[in-house]
């Protein structure tokens, strides 16, 4: 079926199975690899993506529902040359490891300081529950969230 | 959302201050590419038929319907494998491709390449094996009964891998001289590594006939020597190229995905190929942590002096070596723990048996010999009526110590000041108030553990390095990472070594990551030695390579200056060279152009001092690895509590105090410490790993339970940092030290909570509710 939705922000139409799924459409045939698997049953969380904004586990999803939607995977989070707050925050804390749950933990991140902009650090840890990481055991990663909260607050003052 | 631009990072890389670590850059933004996300043009997928029995012989194989099916390229089976069909660095005991016998669920019996994932899927469901199922065993004790079925047939001690006994003074019979004695049987649970990035690569064939492949490995150029010889092809003939890997923790230290790839490679008509273990696979065929039963017997005198050890240790490594031998030797090196014990007797034996392969892990046997020692010392420590803390204190080894295997420490030992430091800490000052203020329905403990951890391969298997470096054409510095990041951060402390020596920023360096054609064997991303061996060769290629860029810069001065000058009068800057009397510079780039290609690169080999310490006991061990000269020390203090109506543990804080020499980057340090202790959380309390008949219950994550962000206690690590010689800048190794006392913290805090010590598996609520309950502690609904 051909699948017409927005992917970074620009205009994307795919020919491809209904049921394909979005893990695969986006590494496999749109070369997204920013866009991690490593369960492919919806219990870790790096192959989140933004869907209207929303993180979404990419390997529970289908083609087909991307139809229509607005997908922001890891590669569209940044300008060209830059990073996002969250992205210069995990950097600066050392909440980077190994790095294969980095691109869906800053997803999640995202979506979480849009729900709430001032999280506590035992609100980030609730928050970021569905993205498992083996390397941090996770402290350095709420710090960079707090760190990046803090910094957004005050550019928006 | 708001943005920023990257960082500048022209700034000069210093030794023991924390620089970002260049590959969080790319790992951030998805850029960097993991051995998963390379796909080739025109690439095929290899996958494989696993066995269905925990112990089977093979009786037939009919690949024919697979081979017929639309999409497939290839079926094979070991009748396709023209080497040894042998895998293993002690012992070579794993087939790549079963040949004949299946020794454990889900053992590797055919090979598949074809078009899509969904061919391949339907082609190995296709391939059609008949077993004739044999006895099996799962138990390692009743695997050592001579009447047991035996996995391989041929070896002089049935299922026994190895066996060993270390005995120091007089040996267990200086227990009866003892005022105080206490025992204690620990059985500890398996443990999965459970990297986030399932084994992956990918192959091909390159036209002189070189098997090329990009692979999450933690051992690229041991890789080829495993692969030449099951294979029967030239070790040359492979290039292994080792991107950042996305975790492994030991379980990559070895050949995962690397035989089924080369041999795919050879079968697929000129295609690349690629592989990545589905997280079920990755269960059923990734190596985990040795289960081990234990006991323990120590003694002390009246003044709470430790006098005498007895003690066992016995692992269980599955259907194949592995590394249980090694995992054992140091094992038992540690069995005694961090302390003086002049008369000890350590028994140990790591036994094959029809379940999963156990190989390396973070800590590498040392998770399990600290459970048993600082469960002992604590119950001991209470029947004496001693401090949990003074008590390690007392006993605590120091420089000059001679440890319970017997080994002499002439090395840094911070032990003592590991023990004053937690024992000045609030959390343990004020542990008594923290107690006494426990919530309804919870009771509170405070757990500690000692522990130490060696660095390197020992005395026999040389730990070296072989480091590379280069000033490139355009005047960058070129470093090439010889020994594989798999997360750890090592590459980024391999540029800051440079940059220190160089004074370069990381804006005019680059780096080459692990690749058999272009970097240096400097042997395995592992045993607390990556950055310890690495950098010490480093060190030395930068000194080289500084000492030629100032005597050529010299040349260049003396010839604008029309004087004769001297290399003293020169400095290194970012980029460029400073003559100081006259104030001229020139360009790292021009140097670089009249220098000639050979004397643009600076090579430097390395391999660490050895314990020479020629031991009268536990001789066969020696070739595995014992006894070793460097050791990085650790006390784990946690503070938890106990819901006493689900008996559910909360780690509410643990502080790590660690002796791991000088830091040379507190964060990349920090990483490490933390990341370690939370895998302890884990092994201790979550990863309730189950096996039925050899059959992994648990075999995803909704039943493999990994500690979520909502587990995870608040940790704080202190620092002592005592210069170690050996070291590169003073440091030890730090990868494994943070994880070895978690669990024996942990367990002695649920036995200071509530009075009772659970000894089998996995810490789990279920177990200690039913523990309250037979205690009567349990809170009445």
């Amino acid at each position: 079926m051909r699948v017409k939705f927005i992917l970074n922000g620009k205009d994307t139409i795919v020919e491809t199975q209904s049921d394909r799924r979005v893990v695969d459409l986006l590494r496999e045939d749109l070369g997204l690899t920013g866009v991690k698997e490593c369960c492919g049953a919806g219990e870790c969380g790096a192959c989140t993506i933004l869907v209207n904004g929303t993180s979404r586990l990419s390997c529970l999803m289908l083609a087909a529902q991307l139809e229509g939607m607005e997908v922001t995977t890891i590669e569209g989070v940044a300008p060209e040359g830059g990073f996002a707050i969250v992205q210069q925050t995990f950097i600066d804390h050392g909440a980077v490891q190994c790095g294969f749950c980095t691109p869906g933990m800053v997803l999640a991140v995202l979506d979480l300081l849009q729900r709430n902009p001032q999280p506590t650090s035992e609100e980030i840890r609730a928050g970021l529950s569905g993205n498992l990481c083996r390397c941090t055991g996770y402290q350095k990663i709420v710090e960079a969230v707090l760190a990046a909260a803090a910094l957004l607050k005050g550019r928006r003052e | 959302m708001f943005q920023s631009s990257r960082p500048i990072t022209s700034e000069p890389l210093v030794i023991g201050r924390s620089a970002p670590r260049v590959d969080a850059l790319t790992k951030v933004t998805g850029e960097e590419r993991y051995a998963a996300d390379y796909y080739p043009e025109n690439y095929l997928w290899a996958g494989v038929k696993r066995a269905a029995y925990p112990h089977a012989r093979i009786t037939g194989i009919d690949i024919s319907q697979a081979q017929g099916m639309s999409g497939v390229v290839s079926v094979l089976t070991s009748q396709d494998v023209l080497g040894s069909n042998r895998l293993g660095i002690f012992e070579k005991d794993q087939p790549i491709l079963a040949d004949g016998i299946v020794r454990h669920y889900g053992e590797a019996v055919a090979l598949v390449t074809a078009e899509t994932k969904e061919v391949l899927e339907q082609a190995l469901a296709a391939i059609v094996v008949e077993y004739e199922p044999l006895a099996a065993v799962f138990d390692p004790e009743e695997a050592q009964n001579k009447n047991s079925v035996i996995l391989h047939p041929g070896r002089a001690d049935g299922n026994t891998l190895l066996s060993g006994e270390i005995s120091c003074g007089r040996g267990a019979a200086a227990l009866a001289d003892c005022a105080f004695s206490a025992e204690v049987s620990i059985e500890l649970n398996w443990q999965d590594h459970a990297f986030l990035e399932t084994e992956a690569g990918v192959a091909w064939l390159e036209e002189d006939g070189t098997i090329a492949m990009i692979v999450s490995t933690q051992t690229p150029f041991r890789d080829r020597l495993e692969l030449a010889e099951a294979l029967k092809i030239p070790p040359t003939k492979f290039r292994v190229m080792a991107p950042y890997l996305g975790g492994a923790f030991g379980g990559k230290d070895g050949i995962t995905v690397q035989g089924f790839l080369a041999l795919a490679a050879l079968h697929s008509a000129g295609r690349p190929v690629k592989m990545w273990y589905s997280r079920e696979e990755r269960f059923l065929a990734g190596t985990k942590r040795h289960p081990a039963v234990m006991q323990y017997t120590l003694g002390c005198d009246r003044e709470g002096v430790l006098q005498a050890l007895d003690c066992s240790i016995l692992l269980d490594t599955g259907a194949y070596s592995a590394m249980g031998g090694e995992v054992l030797a140091l094992a038992m090196e540690h069995a005694g723990g961090s302390y003086c014990i002049p008369h000890t007797l350590i028994k140990g034996a790591v036994v094959y048996t029809n379940n999963p392969v156990a190989s390396a892990f973070r800590g590498f046997g040392i998770p399990q010999a600290a459970a048993g020692i600082e469960q002992a010392v604590d119950e001991l420590a209470k029947l004496a009526g001693f401090d949990p803390l003074q008590f390690r204190l007392k006993n605590a080894v120091r420089r000059g110590s001679v440890t319970p295997a017997g080994v002499l420490l002439t090395q840094t030992v911070g032990l003592e000041e590991c023990l004053a430091k937690v024992g000045e800490h609030r959390l343990w000052r004020e542990r008594q108030a923290w107690q006494n203020s426990a919530p309804p329905f919870k009771r509170r403990g405070v757990g500690l553990a000692a522990c130490y951890h060696a660095v390197g391969f020992g005395p026999v298997i040389p730990d070296y390095a072989n480091a590379k470096l280069e000033l490139s054409p355009d005047g960058r510095i070129r470093v090439y990472g010889g020994v594989v990041d798999m997360g750890q951060g090592n590459a980024a402390t391999y540029m800051q070594i440079v940059g220190h020596i160089l004074f370069q920023g990381c804006d005019n360096m680059e780096l080459v990551l692990p690749d058999t054609s272009r970097t240096l064997p400097s042997a395995s991303s592992s045993a607390s030695r990556t950055t310890f061996t690495y950098g010490n060769a480093l060190t030395g290629a930068a000194n080289i390579l500084k000492e030629r860029i100032l005597a050529r810069a010299l040349l260049m001065f003396s010839f604008q200056l029309l004087e004769q000058l001297s290399v003293e009068d020169l400095i290194l800057l970012p980029g460029r060279i400073l003559h100081q009397p006259s104030g001229r510079e020139v360009p790292l780039k021009m140097i670089a152009g009249f220098m000639d290609d050979s004397e643009r690169t600076a090579t430097y080999s390395y391999t660490c001092p050895v314990n020479k310490q020629v031991l009268p006991t536990g001789k066969n061990l020696r070739h595995h690895g014992y006894p070793h000269r460097v050791f990085s020390y650790g006390v784990q203090l946690v503070r938890l509590q106990v819901d006493t109506l689900t008996g559910e543990v909360e780690v509410c804080d643990l502080l790590n105090c660690i002796d791991a020499g000088c830091v040379l980057n507190p964060q990349v340090f920090e990483q490490q410490i933390q990341g370690g202790a939370a895998q302890g959380i884990g092994y201790a309390l979550f990863e309730d790993f189950a096996l039925k008949e050899g059959q992994i219950m648990t075999n995803d994550f909704s039943t493999y339970i990994l500690p979520t962000a909502m587990d995870m206690p608040n940790m704080e690590t202190v620092v002592v940092a005592l210069a170690e010689d050996d070291g590169p800048y003073g440091m030890k190794g730090a990868g494994e030290i943070s994880i070895d006392g978690v669990l024996p913290a942990i367990a002695n805090g649920v036995a200071d909570s509530s009075g009772t010590r659970i000894t089998k598996g996995t810490l789990t609520g279920e177990k200690i509710l039913l523990a309250l309950r037979q205690a009567g502690k349990e809170a009445v609904r």
